[in-house]
């Protein structure tokens, strides 16, 4: 697809907007989206923001209303999340899940993670009297190893997929499945 | 390191050092978005609820220690002077709008200014780390280590599928912007950036000026950095912005050395016109100062100016901001005799034969 502004180089900035209700698509090359101040890559720290904001807009008149669409656990709305491109805590990403997965497959070209987790709290021990308990953290600290060993698998089987090694890849996917119901199993014990 | 000293000092060692390729890059850094587990996220934070966070943050770095770099001093932005923390500004230990924070907010640094974080800006923090020159691997193992020990005594909001949880969804998943600071002189002269920048955008590498707008950069100085941080590796980050950089700095080298072999007379004219100017005037603007620093700093990488050392020209491009000329003289100046401390200290620093810096 061809830039609509300059119509020479090849949109790469994809833009939906809704005015109104009215949805608007805009196509634009890199040079063109940066000119226009749509460009993901704008020097004003605020236009990405902009940009992000497009995205988020409600598709019109489609699904329920997005406002009732509330964080419990901080109040963010997704209408508020949508204006600013902040969300207000981590809890947010599990009230505003269906919306942001697509809005990060869109932004990020991604839906996983694939890179360090927290450091194990190996060392946790010393600093625990100075710390409140914390069942949550110590839960988490049980299974650090499980964690690493199914993202890395993740990883091996993405990898798979895309060099089409289908055998591997099924050989993978057996393995994460039984160290996910192992996880759980764990979980649910402790 | 005492703010006092943080502040009176020419930059961090970073600056002084040369590392790999440091004829174009200038240094490399890494910064890693991280949020506290059970606190709201800085834009929904009240001034108790950010109160705490610093205070958490400030009891996990009195027991972190780093090694050779030596610990984290922490420095709350209200206890400043609205001067001091612009010169945070202009040294890039904190960014404008951390500076203009309503909210309870911090710095911290070590001693070389090699490390530092920001608390309470768009993330509950902001490590980052810095390394002279080429040297991403470097920086990432610095901010790494860093991370790692920060999470032994915080509790970060991570999420198994979607790693890291941010304010902002540009930044979930590794939190990582690697970046590498560049000097493209010749890039710029010869009408490239424009085209490269557009070009690498759409390997999802940004470039930005450092000072100015787009590609109007003044000093010709280059943020090039990552756009995604979601569904690659830290190290897969690192490789392929490293691999971007490396041919970035092939072109600049390939454009100097057109530059030297087809327009010496040109090139040679332009860096003894700049030094003459930066080391005779009398009343100079930051922008000017940084436009002629820049063409100095050429002439010194293609040996053309043997006398100027290539870390003053770096230093001195760190040091030519407003709040850094005012600071240093103690008071606020007006504009035009900023302009004449500010060629002072040019004259100075360029006279003085690089003496060893850091008197403090
Ligand atoms: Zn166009
Ligand atoms: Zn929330």
């Amino acid at each position: 697809m061809l830039c609509q502004r300059c119509g020479e180089r090849s949109a790469t900035v994809h833009v939906t907007r809704i005015v109104n209700g009215v949805k608007t698509e805009l196509h634009l090359c890199h040079a063109c989206a940066e000119a226009s101040e749509v460009g993901l890559f704008a020097q004003s720290p605020f236009s990405i923001h902009n940009l992000l904001g497009g995205l988020l807009h409600p598709p019109a008149g489609g699904g329920r209303p997005q406002a009732e669409l509330r964080c419990p656990a901080c109040g963010t709305t997704y209408e508020e999340f949508a204006r600013t491109s902040f969300l207000g805590c981590e809890e947010c990403y599990t009230a505003f899940a269906p919306q942001l997965e697509p809005l990060l497959r869109r932004i990020q070209g991604a839906d996983r993670h694939r890179g360090k987790r927290p450091a194990a709290p190996g060392a946790r021990g010393r600093t625990t009297a100075s710390r409140p308990a914390d069942g949550a953290a110590a839960a988490r600290a049980e299974r650090p190893g499980a964690g690493e060993r199914l993202a890395e698998l993740r990883r091996q089987l993405d990898e798979a997929v895309r060099q089409e090694e289908y055998e591997r890849a099924a050989r993978l996917r057996d393995a994460i499945k039984a160290l996910e119901a192992e996880t759980r199993a764990g979980k649910g014990a402790g | 390191m005492s703010l006092e000293r943080l502040l009176r000092s020419e930059g961090g060692a970073w600056l002084t050092a040369s590392g790999p390729a440091a004829d174009v890059v200038v240094s490399s850094r890494i910064r890693l978005a991280r949020n506290l587990r059970r606190h709201p996220f800085p834009p929904r934070l009240t001034p108790a609820e950010a109160r705490r966070v610093v205070e958490e943050v400030r009891a996990a770095l009195g027991t972190l220690r780093l090694g050779p770099s030596g610990p984290l001093e922490l420095v709350e932005l209200q206890a400043l002077e609205p001067l001091e923390r612009q010169v945070l500004v202009e040294r890039h230990l904190v960014s404008p709008q951390h500076a203009a924070s309503e909210l309870p907010a911090a710095v911290a640094v070590d001693e070389t200014e090699s490390v530092s974080l920001m608390v309470n800006e768009e993330e509950h923090l902001r490590l980052q780390a810095l390394a002279p020159g080429l040297q991403l691997h470097a920086a990432w193992e610095e901010a790494d280590r860093l991370d790692d020990g920060l999470a032994e005594r915080l509790d970060f909001a991570y999420d198994e599928r979607l790693g890291y949880l941010t304010t902002c969804p540009t930044n979930t998943g590794t939190g990582m912007r690697a970046s590498a600071m560049m000097h493209l002189p010749a890039l710029v002269h010869s009408n490239q950036a424009g085209e490269l920048v557009s070009t690498l955008a759409r390997v999802g590498v940004v470039v930005r000026g450092i000072y100015g707008e787009g590609s109007k950069a003044h000093g010709n100085l280059f943020q090039v950095s990552n756009q995604i941080t979601l569904g690659r590796s830290e190290s897969e980050i690192v490789e392929s912005l490293e691999a971007v950089v490396r041919q970035l700095v092939e072109r600049e080298r390939g454009a100097r050395e057109l530059l030297y072999r087809e327009h010496r007379t040109e090139l040679q004219d332009r860096v003894g016109r700049a030094y003459g100017i930066l080391t005779h005037a009398y009343a100079i603007s930051s922008e000017e100062a940084l436009a002629l620093l820049s063409t100095l700093r050429l002439g010194v990488d293609l040996q053309l100016v043997p006398q100027v050392r290539p870390e003053v020209c770096n230093e001195l491009m760190m040091a030519v901001g407003a709040a850094s000329v005012q600071y240093r003289e103690g008071r606020l100046l007006e504009p035009a005799e900023r302009d004449v401390r500010r060629a002072a200290m040019i004259r100075e620093r360029l006279a003085s034969r690089q003496a060893p810096r850091g008197e403090a």
